[in-house]
């Protein structure tokens, strides 16, 4: 189907964006970044948007830098940039390998970062690395900016504590020591669809012993985040099979899984049980 | 009624001056507005990329932009593959590989694989199948379709 009629707007500066944002997003006005998630949405006519605010022609949105120890990401950055480091050390390396997962390579070359926290599907493996990670995101309309943490901006399915009238400018990631480790895990049916249950978890060693876990798991729940049970079962620990089959139960157990036609609640949980071991072997080989 | 839009469209080289509705996708701009029918439309909703073009030589799904965000961009569709009466290498590569049937999706596949090759003529095996995973087939079952973009890679790195 074809997308309903709308206005469209070009803004070439985020002050300008804002202001049109603040008039028109009581009607039904919203930004449109890569849209390869609003795009089709329109086309299947769940959206019909009064005003698309265009983003793309604002210079200042495209940011890509570190910055105070954080790898700042501004809204019109596309998921193909990270198909090579995005910074230096351990962060730019786990984005690499990550982004292979993200839809399709056509795809990754119009859709934007920033696009998907704002869209916030499940299954969206850059929502996943905002919460395990716990990214900040930097939120601004015409009165004002704000901080959210990632664990207070993923609400639910597709749904976020963002305001209409706001735009997500950018998204600052902490970077990883050099001495962190990472393991990444997905299962989809097939190559670039969405993902049924995935993973991410990093720590440090001190002393042979595990610091600072972090463990999110998305797509097997209504909003990815840390799975703090999982997380416990790590902290202190000497990383071993049993310690690393502990806290995949523990992550297994603590979920609330959504089901659908094709994926019961227990498929989903033994699913993520399995993804979480295979993640923290990745972290040790 | 949303207002219309006056832009420029560089499609092949070529200009064209039109005055668009901001709804109209760019898929859609390009086969009914500028009569470059050789694009084609599968699903349009992004996920068999039949529709495939090059913008500013990114292969990209064009029923998920819109025209008129392609405003001074250049675009590149199968109509420009070809040089004159010599055919493109992939384009040869398709026929002596028997890598089309119906060829629905060829315009989609060719421009991908143009677009991923001159950005990465030493790309690997594994990564193309993962560029090529994107785009539907219904009839080749894609073992010739690969193996007609890995012979078009081998020409290719030849005459760059």
């Amino acid at each position: 189907m074809k997308p309903t009629a709308f206005e469209y707007h070009a803004p070439t500066t985020v002050n300008e964006a804002l202001a049109l944002l603040a008039e028109h997003a009581p009607n039904d006005g919203r930004i449109l970044a890569g849209g390869q998630s609003l795009v089709p949405t329109m086309a299947f006519r769940l959206a019909r948007p009064t005003h698309l605010i265009d983003i793309n022609q604002i210079v200042e949105l495209e940011k890509l830098s570190v910055e105070d120890g954080a790898l700042c990401i501004g809204a019109t950055v596309r998921h193909a940039k990270f198909h090579t480091p995005a910074c230096e050390g351990v962060l730019g390396d786990l984005l690499t390998e990550v982004v292979n997962n993200v839809a399709h390579y056509p795809i990754r070359q119009r859709g934007t970062f920033c696009g998907s926290l704002a869209h916030s599907d499940p299954a969206s493996e850059w929502c996943m690395v905002a919460a395990t990670l716990d990214a900040t995101m930097i939120v601004q309309s015409a009165s004002g900016e704000r901080a959210i943490p990632a664990d207070e901006f993923f609400d639910t399915v597709m749904t976020t504590t963002l305001n209409d009238d706001e735009l997500l400018r950018e998204v600052r990631i902490p970077l990883l020591s050099n001495d962190s480790v990472y393991g990444f895990q997905e299962f989809s049916r097939r190559a670039g669809d969405f993902a049924i249950s995935m993973t991410l978890v990093t720590y440090r060693l001190e002393a042979g012993k595990i610091v600072d876990p972090h463990l999110g798991v998305g797509g097997a729940e209504d909003r990815p985040r840390r799975i703090a049970e999982a997380e416990a079962a790590l902290a202190g620990q000497i990383p071993s099979d049993n310690v690393f089959r502990a806290a995949a139960n523990a992550a297994a157990a603590a979920i609330d899984p959504m089901e659908d036609h094709a994926t019961n609640a227990q498929y989903r949980r033994e699913l993520t049980a399995t993804l979480v071991r295979r993640a923290l072997e990745n972290t040790v080989s | 009624m949303s207002k219309k839009k006056d832009i420029t469209l560089n499609i092949n080289g070529r200009d064209h001056n039109l005055s668009v509705d901001p709804r109209w996708t760019l898929a859609d701009t390009i086969r009914d507005h500028c009569g470059q029918t050789g694009t084609h439309l599968g699903c349009e909703h992004g996920v068999c990329g039949a529709c495939t073009v090059l913008v500013d030589d990114s292969p990209v799904r064009s029923c998920l932009m819109f025209g008129i965000q392609a405003d001074g961009k250049k675009i590149r569709t199968v109509e420009g593959l070809a040089n004159g009466s010599e055919y493109h290498p992939l384009q040869k590569a398709f026929m002596e590989n028997h890598a089309l049937q119906c060829g629905y999706c060829t315009p989609g596949f060719l421009m991908l694989a143009t677009g991923v090759l001159e950005a990465q003529p030493d790309i690997s095996d594994d990564e193309l199948n993962d560029v090529l995973s994107s785009n539907l087939c219904r009839c080749t079952g894609y073992a010739n379709i690969i193996k007609a973009v890995r012979a078009a890679r081998e020409e290719m790195r030849k005459t760059s």
